[in-house]
């Protein structure tokens, strides 16, 4: 195999002030700045959101308690929510595309650097808009997905609602920008010989997962854009006063709303793929299936968003019909849980902190996916949804799908972007205090909403075991808490050590590993032809090659 | 102080456990049939999918294998899609039996009941008999009854645990619901669509009664209120107009923003389930609502406490 020069596409990089650092932050175009501002300000909200998650739960501790005001949990309440899903679990995955991408496939930039930066700026700026409602007066209040007519000026006074609408506006032309990016940068920057079905699975997962995000966003955008008209202008599009539709704010938003459940796991799943083939050691078993699989939940993920509202009296024949394509949903991901489990068979199975979070995975995901499929029997649904049933759902996929996926995608690309191993020993510790406090918080609000728990109660009154299993729900998310302290350690003090000597610490497969760690601003001097789903792979074992 | 229990805490109704494997209608226990299927099924799978996880990890563990080895057969790839396949196909049977038998087409009845959700509290009217309550239901057990459930502001959500179903409650919108209660007593719910400030304290009751002791609680509670003298706390109660948001049936108080107030005193609990029915909480109530329930349409009327006990009494005195 020979290493050819990368001729065929030469962006010419934007040069910025290299001697001033926030200058060159503020101004680089360059995707790995990008993926890491991206990273950073997760971080940020994420640290955010889980101390929000953690008054709540202080004030869920005990029955009547008293430690917040009704008006501030429901503000706290939506806050998290928003926060988590829009300003972490989006901007985290997508910087991880945006750094990781160009690299897997052989690229020295994104397909368009400077909107990759606008797409940065807008989210982040997004964000801001949205925690700026704090000192406007009060933040939204009406929950993340802010049902009509309570998001109206009349029944919500502050301004809060107004700075949702337009903090998620922001952000979701942020992420329809970064989408487009992704997809072009794809199928036109991939180096020779990387046809599409010798892609990585993460680049895979990314491509179909910006297909969603082109898809399901102008949803949303139009759902918001009409909320601001309703209350600057009062365009009573949601006002059922006047003739406005409560239901049309809940299709808009759903069909938004159930593809981005996918857009937040899909990434995840790509993470998955990797960690599982490189700590196994062992090509991934049945890559036309996961692929492929994936194509399906993407297809079917447009026409199962009135699952969320059987309840809404919609009638039989369309429960029927949602009911059934939601169930759909899980065998295509039935079969990615064993296809992961089929990966490690036969394999050297390597138990780092990343792999460790892959395999609680399964398990987790397993849990929060039953459920899902639990939710789509239509009369199981009518019981169950809006309690905290649907509270611990939705947790065991956000969680234990997609932050377990980032957590393991920190520790295995972590050497990567930085040079340096994140510390094990500490790393494991984390792993095991989250996982425990995770199940712990989660796992119990199943019961409660089995005992008629509604979520979003700001208290609960004194009710047999609520006080129990609430308060034990509490220190597991205390523990969570605790865990995110070892992780920010962990890295403060990994930062500090020097620069690890060899750029492959775990004979990794792709091609983001050939480029030196951390990479240099032009990623790759030359890149080697692929002729198989395992570039460096070929590269490190010459006699040993892949063949397909 | 972290955790500060106020007053309320003491005067607040303990509520008995209400849980949705408990089935006290027809429809719950249909609904949990299809349930209790479901938990067998998937604690199969999820047994199997821990097991197989824990297996490969213990076999294939970094110290135990040099090199990687083997693989499964294709094979395998048909066997995972057949399985989910086959429990997908059961399930949508089970699935669309059950919403059929549950929900039949309510279209040529007519409702029992009529249940309006406001912020933060439960009306319910029963047609053909005028009796208008608030927040304590009484409904028939024994035979099946149909509701016509909406809502006067925002959505909320009717949900009794040990009744089944759940039905959102949405402006400008009929829902309806059935219902078979197997016994008479007394069932607890609480809204379970988010709906403002004080969603988590709008509870309601629901009391099912024999078809006789039914009819006699609607004959009784049609009647209007027996004491018409105008002294004392009815004179003070349409003087300081609280007339205009309140009912009080065969008086001069008409409202209808407000819960009924009719009957008031044969009710147990105050402010949908929030507080137990007694002349100290009225009391405290009427003096300062925001401080007992921050949120509610309630004004402060700033009455000075003889006011305040006069209008109590009146109200503790309709039975």
């Amino acid at each position: 195999m020979k290493a050819i020069a990368l001729d065929h596409i030469e962006h010419a990089l934007p040069d910025a002030n290299r001697d001033k650092k926030i200058l060159y932050w503020l101004s680089s175009v360059d995707h790995k700045a990008i993926g890491k501002m991206y990273l950073l300000a997760a971080l940020l909200f994420f640290i955010v959101g889980g101390s929000e998650a953690i008054l709540m739960r202080t004030q869920l501790a005990v029955a009547n308690n008293h430690f917040l005001p009704p008006d501030a949990y429901n503000q706290i309440f939506t806050m998290h929510g928003v926060t988590m899903i829009f300003f972490v679990m989006m901007p985290a995955l997508l910087g991880l595309t945006v750094y990781m991408v160009p690299l897997m496939i052989g690229a020295n930039e994104m397909a368009f650097p400077r909107l990759n930066a606008f797409s940065f700026w807008i989210t982040f700026f997004g964000g801001l808009l949205l925690y700026f409602s704090f000192a406007a007066g009060g933040a939204p209040n009406a929950g993340w997905f802010n049902y009509a007519p309570l998001n109206q000026q009349k029944y919500s006074n502050s301004q809060g609602i107004n700075y949702y609408a337009m903090g998620l506006l922001l952000g979701g032309i942020g992420s329809v920008t970064t989408a487009i990016n992704i997809i072009v940068t794809i199928l036109k920057l991939r180096v020779k010989g990387m046809t599409l079905k010798r892609l990585p699975l993460f680049v895979w997962m990314a491509l179909v997962n910006s297909f969603l995000i082109i898809a399901a966003l102008p949803s949303l955008n139009a759902a918001l854009s009409m909320l601001l008209l309703d209350r600057l202008v009062e365009a009573r599009f949601f006002n059922t006063n006047v003739g406005g539709s409560a239901l049309l704010w809940q299709h808009l938003f759903w069909m938004f709303g159930h593809p981005e459940v996918y857009i937040l796991i899909l990434p995840a799943f790509g993470i998955y793929s990797e960690v599982f083939q490189v700590f196994s050691q062992k090509r991934i078993y049945g890559y036309v299936f996961v692929a492929a699989s994936t194509v399906a939940i993407g297809l079917l993920s447009f026409g199962v968003w009135a699952h969320h509202m059987f309840a809404a009296g919609l009638g039989n024949t369309v429960n029927g019909f949602f009911g059934a394509s939601s169930m759909l949903i899980g065998i295509p991901t039935g079969i990615k849980i064993f296809n992961w489990i089929g990966t490690m068979y036969g394999g050297r199975v390597r138990l780092t902190t990343s792999m460790l979070f892959a395999i609680a995975f399964l398990i987790e995901f397993t849990i929060g996916g039953l459920s899902g499929i639990e939710f789509s029997i239509v009369p199981i649904d009518w019981q169950l949804t809006d309690s905290y049933f649907v509270v611990a759902h939705l947790h065991y996929v956000l969680l234990g799908g997609s932050l377990f996926g980032l957590f393991s995608a920190l520790f295995y690309w972590f050497p990567k972007i930085t040079g340096r191993l994140l510390d094990e020993k500490l790393g494991k510790l984390f792993f095991w205090l989250f996982t425990l406090g995770f199940n712990l918080t989660f796992f119990l609000q199943h019961i409660l909403g089995l005992m008629g728990m509604p979520r979003r109660v700001y208290t609960y009154q004194s009710i047999p075991y609520y006080t129990l299993l609430n308060l034990l729900s509490t220190v597991g998310a205390y523990l969570m808490g605790i865990s995110v302290m070892v992780l920010l350690y962990n890295i403060y003090k990994t930062m500090n050590a020097k620069i690890n000597e060899n750029k492959d610490p775990w004979n990794a497969f792709t091609l983001e590993w050939y480029a030196p760690s951390p990479p240099r601003e032009k990623n790759f001097v030359d890149v080697p032809v692929v002729t198989s789903r395992r570039p460096f792979w070929d590269l490190k074992n010459p006699d040993n090659r892949d063949y397909d | 102080m972290l955790f500060y229990w106020g007053n309320l805490i003491k005067i607040s109704p303990d509520i008995p456990l209400q849980s949705v494997l408990r089935s006290s209608s027809q429809q719950a226990e249909e609904i949990n049939r299809v349930a209790n299927y479901f938990y067998l099924a998937a604690g199969f799978i999820l047994v199997v999918v821990a097991a197989s996880t824990a297996y490969v990890i213990y076999r294939f563990r970094e110290n135990k294998t040099e090199a990687p080895t083997k693989s499964l057969g294709r094979k395998w790839e048909t066997f995972m899609i057949g399985i989910p396949s086959l429990l997908v196909v059961v399930f949508l049977y089970l699935n669309i039996r059950t919403i059929n038998s549950v929900e039949p087409d309510w279209r040529g009845h007519d409702p029992d009941a009529v249940i309006t959700a406001h912020q933060w509290w439960w009306q319910a009217y029963y047609p053909g008999s005028k009796v208008v309550t608030a927040n304590e239901i009484h409904l028939p057990a024994g035979r099946k009854i149909l509701l016509r459930l909406l809502a006067a502001d925002v959505i909320h959500d009717w949900w009794i645990p040990q009744f089944g179903n759940k039905m959102d409650m949405i402006p400008a919108q009929e829902n309806y619901l059935w219902i078979t209660i197997k016994r008479p007593g007394e069932y607890y719910g609480i809204c379970s669509e988010f709906c403002g400030a004080q969603h988590a304290h709008m509870r309601l009751k629901i009391i099912a009664q024999t078809e006789e002791d039914y009819k006699n609680w609607l004959l009784h509670d049609q009647q209007s209120v027996t004491n018409l003298s105008m002294a004392g706390g009815a004179r003070l109660f349409m003087e300081k107009t609280c007339g205009n948001c309140h009912r009080i049936n065969g008086t001069e108080a008409k409202g209808i923003v407000g819960p009924d107030l009719t009957h008031l005193a044969s009710r147990q609990t105050l402010l949908a389930g929030l507080l137990e029915n007694n002349i100290e909480n009225l009391e405290n109530w009427i003096k300062d609502p925001q401080r007992i329930k921050p949120g509610a349409y309630m004004p402060d009327f700033h009455l000075d406490d003889t006011t305040v006990t006069s209008i109590a009494t009146y109200l503790n005195s309709l039975k």
